[in-house]
C-alpha cells in the first residue's frame, strides 16, 4: 500500500476549528499564511533561527516554521490574532505600542507571541541561563534586563529595536505581575502549583540597566 | 522536499513496530532539527513517526535516588524542573544555555541526543561529506573548520556534537534507554556514540529501529555542586564554541571527586576522563587544575582555524574548578 502524503486535518487556531486538505510537507507556518490566510505570523528565515513566526502552543511558545501542520492536529494553537480580547489589545500588545517595541514591525507579531509565552514562564518560576542560582530554594528571580534579553533571544530583530522590546516587555510582565494575585495563576509547567514563585517587580533601573 | 506519510503512535511497541515495517521511516519528536534538514534535503525520510504523545513525558526520582527522564520530556521541562535544579543544576544550567525559549519548548530529550552535527558542509548538498556520503571527501579540514573538532576526530571527519544538555548528561554518567522490536535495551552515554574513525556517518550504538525512551541519571551527590559555562559567539541562541560540565567535591583542600565534561570539542560530548584522573586525591589548587587541563589536551589535534580552543578549554576548566572550589568553601 502506498502511503499517503497527504491528509485532511483539524486545526484549533484561536479557539476556531479550521478543517484542510494538507500536504504532510507543510509547516504550520505555511498552513497559517497559505490556507487559512491568518497572515499575522511572519516568515524571516522559515529555519528556526529568528522567531518571526512564533506563536502559542498549548499555550507554550513556539516556532511555527519547524512545526508539520499535521503534527499540530490536537493542539491548541494560538496565533497574533488571536490574542488581544476583542477591540481590547493584550497587555503586551498594548505596552508595545505604548513603548514604540518596534521599527518596521515584521519581527512584532513573533515578539508579542513570544513575550506573552515568557512573562507566564518567568511567573511559573522558570530559570533562565542569565539566572546565576537556578536551584529552586534560590527562588524566581527578579525580571530584570539581562533576564528579558536572555529570555527573548530567540526573536531576532534587524531593526535593532532591541532597548524598546526590553522596555515594552518589562512593563507588561510588571502590569501582569500586579494585576494577578499569584496564587491565581495557572500555567502548565512542570515545576508544578507548589513551585510557583512571584516574580519580584522590575525597577526602572533595572529596565534602563 | 520528498514527500512522506504520518502516523501519530500512542505506545512504544506500536512505534517500534511501525518502523521496523519501513526502513526509510523516522521517529519524529520535537522537529527542530529533523525538519530543519528535511527542508535541506538533508533528510529524506518516506515516513514520519510521531513520538510526541507518548507516554514518556515523566521525569521520577528512582528508588536509589537517581532520576529517570522520559524521552519525549521537553528541554524547557527538563530545564525547570525542581530535582534536576536542585540535584543536577549543571544540567539545568546546560539545557538553559541551548537554543531559544521556543525551541527548548519544542526539542525533546531523545532528539537532543540524537540531533546532528551543525557543520556547514554537512548541511549542504553541494558539497562533499563523508558524514551524508560515506567517501565523498571532508571538505572541513582544509576548508571552513574554525568551530570543528580538537579532540577524537579523524581524516574523515571533525564535526563536533552540538548538544549542551548531552555534556552535563556525560559528566554525571547518565545511561540511555531504548527499545525495538527485540526488546529493551541500555546504553552508557560514554558508549552511546560511536568513534569517528572511517565511519563518521554511523553515529550512535542504538539497534537499528530502536526507540531512546528515556535518560536514567544515577544518584550523584557531588552534582549538587556543579555548573555549565558556555561559550559561543554572541552572548545567546548560539551553539557553543566550547563548554563545560563540572562538579566538585573539596574537602581540606583535597579533591575528593570531580567529574568534567566539554562540549564542542569532539563528535561526542568529551568526558575529560585524564582530567578527572590527575586531579582525584590532589591539591584543589590552580596549578593542579591547569595541570589536569594539559593533560587532558595533550591529546588535541588542531587545525589550523581552531587552535584557539586547546586555551579556551584550558582556561574554562581552570576557571570552572577555581569557581566550584570557592563555592564548596562557602
Amino acid at each position: 500500500m502506498a502511503l499517503s502524503t497527504s491528509s485532511a486535518i483539524t486545526l484549533n487556531i484561536n479557539g476556531e476549528k479550521h478543517t484542510l486538505p494538507v500536504d504532510h510537507r507543510t509547516t504550520l507556518l505555511d498552513a497559517l499564511r497559505e490556507h487559512l490566510d491568518l497572515t499575522g505570523t511572519k516568515k524571516g528565515c522559515d529555519q528556526g533561527q529568528c522567531g518571526a513566526c512564533t506563536v502559542l502552543i498549548d499555550g507554550r511558545r513556539a516556532v511555527s516554521c519547524l512545526q508539520l501542520a499535521i503534527a499540530s492536529e490536537g493542539r491548541v494553537i494560538t496565533t497574533i490574532e488571536g490574542v488581544a480580547d476583542g477591540e481590547r489589545l493584550h497587555p503586551v500588545q498594548q505596552a508595545f505600542l505604548d513603548l514604540d517595541g518596534y521599527q518596521c514591525g515584521y519581527c512584532t507579531p513573533g515578539q508579542i507571541c513570544s513575550a506573552i509565552a515568557m512573562i507566564e514562564e518567568h511567573a511559573a518560576g522558570w530559570p533562565s541561563a542569565a539566572t546565576a542560582d537556578v536551584r529552586p530554594e534560590a527562588g524566581a528571580p527578579p525580571l530584570t534586563a539581562d533576564e528579558i534579553r536572555e529570555r527573548m533571544s530567540g526573536n531576532l530583530c534587524r531593526c535593532g529595536a532591541y532597548v524598546s522590546i526590553v522596555q515594552a516587555v518589562a512593563q507588561a510582565a510588571e502590569a501582569e505581575a500586579a494585576q494577578t494575585p499569584t496564587t491565581a495563576r495557572q500555567f502548565s509547567g512542570p515545576s508544578g502549583p507548589g513551585d510557583l514563585a512571584h516574580p519580584a517587580g522590575t525597577t526602572d533601573a533595572e529596565m534602563t540597566a | 522536499m520528498r514527500e512522506f506519510g504520518y502516523q501519530r503512535v500512542f505506545d512504544v511497541p506500536g512505534a517500534v513496530a511501525r518502523l521496523g515495517a519501513d526502513p526509510d521511516a523516522r521517529y519524529l519528536g520535537g522537529g527542530t532539527n529533523l525538519v530543519d534538514l528535511m527542508k535541506a534535503g538533508v533528510e529524506r525520510p518516506a515516513l514520519l513517526i510521531d513520538v510526541r504523545e507518548l507516554p514518556l513525558d515523566g521525569i521520577e526520582t528512582t528508588d536509589d535516588g537517581g532520576l529517570r527522564i522520559g524521552a519525549t520530556v521537553t528541554n524547557s521541562d527538563l530545564a525547570a524542573h525542581p530535582e534536576v535544579r536542585r540535584r543536577y543544576p549543571a544540567l539545568a544550567q546546560a539545557v538553559l544555555a541551548g537554543a531559544s525559549g521556543q525551541l527548548r519548548n519544542m526539542a525533546t530529550v531523545g532528539g537532543n541526543l540524537l540531533q546532528r552535527t551543525r557543520c556547514g558542509y554537512f548541511a549542504d548538498l553541494a558539497k562533499p561529506c563523508n558524514k551524508r556520503v560515506p567517501g565523498s571527501g571532508c571538505p572541513a579540514i582544509e576548508g571552513e573548520h574554525h568551530n570543528h573538532a580538537i579532540l577524537g576526530a579523524s581524516e574523515h571527519c571533525v564535526a563536533i556534537h552540538p548538544s549542551d544538555m548531552g555534556v552535563a548528561l556525560a559528566a554525571f554518567d547518565a545511561v540511555i534507554s531504548y527499545e525495538t522490536a527485540d526488546g529493551p535495551g541500555e546504553l552508557p552515554l560514554a558508549e552511546f556514540y560511536l568513534p569517528v574513525g572511517d565511519t563518521p556517518h554511523l553515529e550512535t550504538a542504538l539497534p537499528s529501529g530502536a526507540l531512546i525512551t528515556g535518560v536514567t541519571l544515577p544518584p550523584t551527590p557531588v552534582a549538587a555542586v556543579s555548573r555549565y559555562r558556555k561559550v559561543r559567539e554572541r552572548a545567546s541562541y548560539a551553539f557553543a564554541i566550547g563548554s563545560i560540565a563540572a562538579a566538585l567535591d573539596v574537602q581540606d583542600g583535597v579533591v575528593r571527586e570531580v567529574r568534567l565534561a566539554l562540549g564542542a570539542v569532539a563528535s561526542r560530548p568529551w568526558r575529560a576522563q585524564e582530567a578527572e584522573r590527575v586531579l582525584t586525591g590532589g591539591p584543589a589548587s590552580a596549578d593542579a587544575f591547569a595541570a589536569a587541563a594539559d593533560a587532558e589536551l595533550a591529546a588535541a589535534k588542531t587545525l589550523p582555524h581552531n587552535g584557539y580552543k586547546v586555551t579556551l578549554m584550558r582556561n574554562l576548566v581552570v576557571a570552572m574548578l577555581t569557581e566550584l572550589t570557592e563555592e564548596a568553601a562557602r
